[in-house]
């Protein structure tokens, strides 16, 4: 039995930590995180609120939990749309060659390089800051990022023997992708897709932050953020514990996916 | 009777890489004006070293790339000129072999699906007992079909690749340095197990080999190429007795015989 990596270990602990405290979120939280109580604000540590109250006595421990849940939705719902997208559109670039790969992968060169915190912002402003806008957004942003990695990895499984045995027996370049391309190039995607979920948790974040993301009442850890902003002296805590979230949703599945890689990559596994 | 494979003064060029921005970048002959004509059932070596154009060769009677001049007539038709989708039926009746018994075949596909891949070009639903016939035909079991290809050595594996080549009943296989990557005493197997498919199927076979040695136990017809160029041509006991080019000449002797 070979030992996994360290970094691989301790992001999936840290993505079980999150993803456990957003499923519980779905049947259970401490509290009703948008119970208010003004006489209780600011509240300590307490047995009944576990990590105190905020500035209108909401328990912090439920609305913690809440934000995960979104923050997992979005993260999820972006790298799926735009994994799939961009996956889709490597696969093509791959398969068709010639200038079709050369234009595909300019395009995706050109959304590479526009920064996505101002295409969010530009689409907050046309069609109004909403949950919806920020996926699409973070959506958006993983369509190159895909393609280039599903083009790459295609190009590589193309030059294949077995490929060349599919196109003698008579397949067509779709059929080649579908049966040989995609399940070979499927651990790469997996982890990049894995990479970007903590990419898409920060943009979730920042997008929150700057109110163009989830709206009130539905709890973000970055709106939790902005909010506490103004509060810093009075009670930092505040701002403290919906960071430490995000530093660790985002260094779990950060490290998970380096993990995933070093485990896949067969540069460093070449042992048959 | 028509030739199975007629080949009429093919050639196929490619362009090198620019190395001077003013200049046109050169071209190389990878095959200049190539003829053979291969009837059904016979064997027909081509040999040469690396970069001599053997496998451009192959690669244009497979129809993967098209010649710039010449044609290549199969069966009497001219497999560059037809349209994809006739040419992709038309496939079922030529199949090939590859060098690297490790690359042949999909790391992640059970090995019952890769050889019934040819299969299920024109046939939605491939007949299992089909699979297992052409298993047993090259001394593998029914039951391998369930296995993965990590599960068998380099011999099993080309073997495997055989089946695959074979389970369409094809007029043709071009082997593409197909037992080149095998131990001496597995050569000898499959070089066996190839001919008496070919006697069985009433096979044509283009083989291509570096290697004189392994091409003259099984060839009725040799292609000697140096250059893209052909060297010699013609039944393979006399060149094999009386080799005219001293190219030729050194492969013999590099092949100890």
């Amino acid at each position: 039995m070979k030992r996994l990596p360290v970094n691989l270990l301790i992001g999936a602990a840290l993505v079980l930590l999150v993803i456990g405290a957003a499923a519980l979120s779905l049947i259970w939280t401490p509290h009703d995180y948008t119970e208010m109580n003004i006489r209780g604000k600011f509240g300590p540590p307490s047995e009944l609120h576990w990590l105190g109250t905020d500035q209108l006595g909401r328990d912090v421990v439920s609305q913690l939990m809440a934000a995960a849940r979104n923050s997992m939705a979005v993260a999820l719902a972006a790298v799926l749309i735009g994994g799939s997208i961009g996956t889709a559109l490597g696969l093509l670039a791959s398969a068709i060659g010639g200038w079709v790969e050369d234009l595909v992968m300019r395009i995706a060169d050109i959304g590479f390089a526009f920064p996505a915190l101002l295409f969010a912002i530009m689409l907050a402003a046309v069609f109004g800051p909403s949950l919806t806008n920020a996926i699409l957004a973070i959506s958006f942003i993983n369509i190159p990022v895909f393609a280039r990695v599903a083009r790459a990895s295609a190009n590589q499984i193309w030059t294949r023997e077995y490929v060349t045995a599919a196109q003698a027996a008579g397949l067509t370049r779709a059929a080649i992708s579908r049966d040989h391309i995609l399940p070979n190039i499927a651990a790469p995607i997996i982890v990049q897709a894995t990479i970007e979920f903590a990419v898409a948790i920060l943009a979730e974040a920042a997008l929150s932050y700057l109110g163009l993301g989830a709206q009130p009442p539905a709890p973000s850890w970055g709106r939790m953020l902005s909010e506490a902003q103004t509060l810093m002296y009075l009670a930092p805590q505040l701002a403290i514990y919906p960071g430490l979230c995000i530093v660790t949703a985002v260094l779990g599945f950060g490290l998970l996916g380096d993990g995933l890689r070093d485990v896949t990559d067969p540069r460093l596994v070449r042992e048959r | 009777m028509t030739a199975l494979v007629e080949a009429k003064s093919v050639s196929r060029h490619y362009r090198m890489p620019r190395n001077h921005l003013l200049r046109a970048p050169e071209m190389l002959t990878a095959v200049d004006s190539a003829s053979f004509t291969l009837n059904r059932g016979e064997t027909l070596g081509v040999v040469g070293e690396s970069g001599s154009g053997k496998s451009t060769l192959a690669r244009m009677v497979m129809a993967f790339e098209a010649p710039d001049s010449g044609e290549i007539r199969f069966d009497g038709t001219d497999i560059h000129a037809l349209g994809a989708s006739d040419l992709r039926r038309m496939r079922q009746r030529f199949q090939m072999i590859f060098q690297d018994p490790f690359g042949s075949l999909d790391p992640r596909r059970k090995i019952g699906w890769s050889i019934a891949e040819p299969l299920r070009v024109t046939q939605s639903e491939a007949p299992s007992h089909k699979t297992a016939e052409a298993l047993e035909q090259v001394g593998l079991r029914a039951a391998d079909a369930d296995k993965y290809p990590h599960e068998f050595s380099g011999g099993q594996r080309q073997r495997i690749a055989i089946a695959r080549a074979i389970v369409t009943r094809p007029d043709l296989i071009v082997a593409d340095e197909a037992v080149s990557a095998l131990d001496v005493s597995v050569q000898a197997q499959i070089l066996n197990l190839l001919m008496d498919l070919q006697d069985e199927l009433g096979l044509a076979m283009l083989f291509i080999s570096h290697d004189l040695a392994v091409v003259a136990s099984i060839c009725d017809q040799l292609l000697v190429m140096q250059h893209g160029k052909t060297l010699e041509y013609g039944a393979a006991t006399q060149i094999l007795n009386a080799p005219a080019h001293p190219y030729t000449k050194s492969l013999l002797t590099a092949a100890g015989a």
